[in-house]
């Protein structure tokens, strides 16, 4: 099956320094690929550029190819805004707007054209129902999501990114400011949601990486080490350096 | 060795000791110096207050407050004077109204250009050069005015004298624009880049994004911006004075008119009796006016966070 994004000799720099070097990798439609590494070795940075959000960044060049369903994304007549709703990202620090819960999660739609309030009603209640929190909200959604928990609140960033019906979902350490019930519930959610989309997730926690995700990307200072089946990898990893870092031995 | 050692720390306990005892005297001094300069701020505004009350509060009971509040004539100085405010309350409504009308989208608009869109070069020229803008002495506002607008009126409109409600209006929403701007550039700027990205990631352009997530985020302060503006422009004096032609017409657009503000600076100085009097009533109206207004707004704005 193709790749729904396709990687090949991408590298990036900050200026002069290069944040990615020579990064390679297919991301398999439907499934959960992991971005392990430690900090600073450029897991965001590559999360960002398959959504472009690194164009936001002044001073960065990017090279090499990112495409997204055989299509070139970093060409000069992509529409950014079409791609960054095919491709959705929430962030690791949960980011709602200081809005209603509503007013949130019809934000990406209302955006986008949709003004028919039954409609946007029905894609609200569906969105809240794909995050796994309308039954916790429902009776809410006119009051600031501001007013929820943590874990509460990043799953309206999901369902905010869901409302926009994306085609991947990137999530960079989305559970890493919850406690371990609301992780729970967002993994369970991710492995709920991987039948619909395909996601990206970045993580620190090994033992996450081997609960939900499919497919595994290890990076270490900008470079892409290995990569593969998680499973595999966390058995048996072809690479020293990746069985020193899954082992704990440094990083 | 070992006895200097130990002597050490008693030493330092008396000296810390007394040190104390001094801190806590000078603490406590301090207490009382920003205690005493606390009141006297106070102190000012309960003065000022109780005067104006007192010494506008005759004219009104003489004229009747009706009369006075609702009266569309004013003519101080007539054999049968006259002391009715209407104009001047509704001319300052209306002229206050009508530079937030213009000066606040302008304003706002610039703050956004500011903070979010202009390249860092640009906005380093334009930013010093609004700031400037609330260097300039009021009768200087007053003057262009007088120079370059209202000519420029009384030609666009083919008008018998362009000093006119329209000059004023313009005039105050140009003299309002540098605390618009800096106050909402201030809030817009402190906007946690977080929602913006959040927006983008959307793929919200990023004009909507800024006027969609960046602005009602700043709302508060913005709302304080125009706070700010109102009471600027409500209490001017010297620069209207100079443009809005001065006659105690009910306010249209293009007549000549007289503020709350300007009806006081104008006769003061050769009032007398009753009409002195009224001129102290008017101030106390103003005082009032801004005092609600300001309440008002104040309230509006505690919702508007809560909320
Ligand atoms: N906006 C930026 N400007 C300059 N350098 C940057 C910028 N963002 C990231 N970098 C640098 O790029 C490298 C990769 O950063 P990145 O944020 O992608 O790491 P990461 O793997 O996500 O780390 P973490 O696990 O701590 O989130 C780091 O050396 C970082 O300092
Ligand atoms: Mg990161």
């Amino acid at each position: 099956m193709e790749p729904v994004l396709s990687v090949k000799g991408l590298n990036l720099y900050y200026g002069s320094t290069q944040a990615l070097k020579n990064v390679s990798i297919d991301l398999p439609e439907k499934q959960v690929t992991a971005l392990i590494g430690p900090s600073g070795c450029g897991k965001s940075t590559f999360l960002k550029t398959l959504d472009r959000m690194n164009d936001l960044v002044p001073g960065v060049t990017i090279n090499g190819s990112v495409q997204y369903r055989g299509l070139e994304i970093y060409a000069p007549d992509v529409d950014v805004t079409w791609l960054r709703r095919q491709i959705g990202m929430v962030f690791q620090k949960p980011n709602p707007f200081p809005m209603s819960i509503y007013d949130n999660i019809a934000y990406g739609p209302r955006t986008h054209g949709v003004r028919d309030r039954k409609h946007l009603d029905e894609i609200v209640e569906k969105s809240l129902r794909g995050a796994a929190i309308w039954d916790e909200v429902k009776d809410r959604l006119k009051k600031s999501a501001l007013g929820l928990s943590g874990g509460q609140q990043q799953r309206i960033c999901i369902a905010r990114a869901l409302a926009v019906e994306p085609d991947v979902l990137l999530m960079d350490e989305a559970t890493s400011a919850l406690d371990p019930i609301s992780t729970s519930k967002i993994e369970d959610l991710i492995a709920d949601l991987k039948n619909t989309y395909t996601i990206v997730i970045v993580t620190h926690n090994m033992q996450q990486a081997t609960r939900v995700s499919d497919k595994c990307a290890f990076f270490l200072l900008g470079e892409l080490v290995e990569s593969g089946d998680t499973g595999q990898m966390f058995s048996m990893p072809r690479e020293k350096r990746t069985e020193d870092y899954i082992t704990g031995r440094f990083g | 060795m070992s006895m200097n050692i130990l002597s050490i720390p008693t030493h330092f306990k008396g000296s810390f000791g007394r040190q104390k005892h001094v801190r806590k005297a000078l603490e406590r001094v301090m207490h009382g110096i920003f205690f005493f300069f606390g009141i006297v701020a106070v102190g000012f505004v309960l003065l000022i207050s109780a005067y104006l009350i007192f010494s506008g509060l005759p004219a009104i009971r003489e004229i009747g407050l009706r009369n006075f509040l609702f009266g569309t004539v004013w003519k101080s100085t007539a054999a049968q004077p006259e002391f009715g405010i209407l104009p001047f309350l509704l001319t300052s409504v209306y002229g206050t109204a009508g530079a937030m009308l213009v000066g606040v989208p302008v304003g706002f608009m610039t703050a956004m250009f500011l903070s979010k869109v202009a390249p860092r070069p640009l906005a380093a020229i334009v930013r010093p050069a609004v700031d400037l803008l609330a260097g300039i002495p009021s009768v200087v506002y007053g003057l262009i005015g007088m120079i370059v607008l209202v000519p420029t009126i009384r030609s666009v409109f083919d008008l018998s004298d362009g000093a006119c409600l329209l000059a004023a209006i313009l005039v105050l929403a140009i003299m309002i624009l540098p605390s618009i701007v800096s106050v909402s550039e201030t809030a817009l700027n402190a906007v946690p880049k977080e929602y913006e990205d959040a927006s983008l990631a959307l793929g919200a352009t990023e004009i909507e994004t800024y006027f969609r997530v960046s602005a009602p985020a700043a709302k508060s302060g913005i709302a304080a911006a125009i706070v700010l503006g109102i009471g600027r422009a409500i209490g001017e004096a010297m620069a209207i004075l100079m443009v809005a032609g001065n006659v105690a017409n009910m306010p249209t657009l293009f007549s000549s008119v007289t503020f709350l503000t300007t009806a006081i600076a104008k006769e003061m100085s050769y009032s007398s009796g009753l009409q002195r009097q009224a001129l102290f009533s008017i101030a106390l109206v103003l005082f009032l006016f801004i005092m609600l207004i300001n309440i008002g707004l104040n309230l509006l704005l505690k919702r508007g966070k809560e909320g």
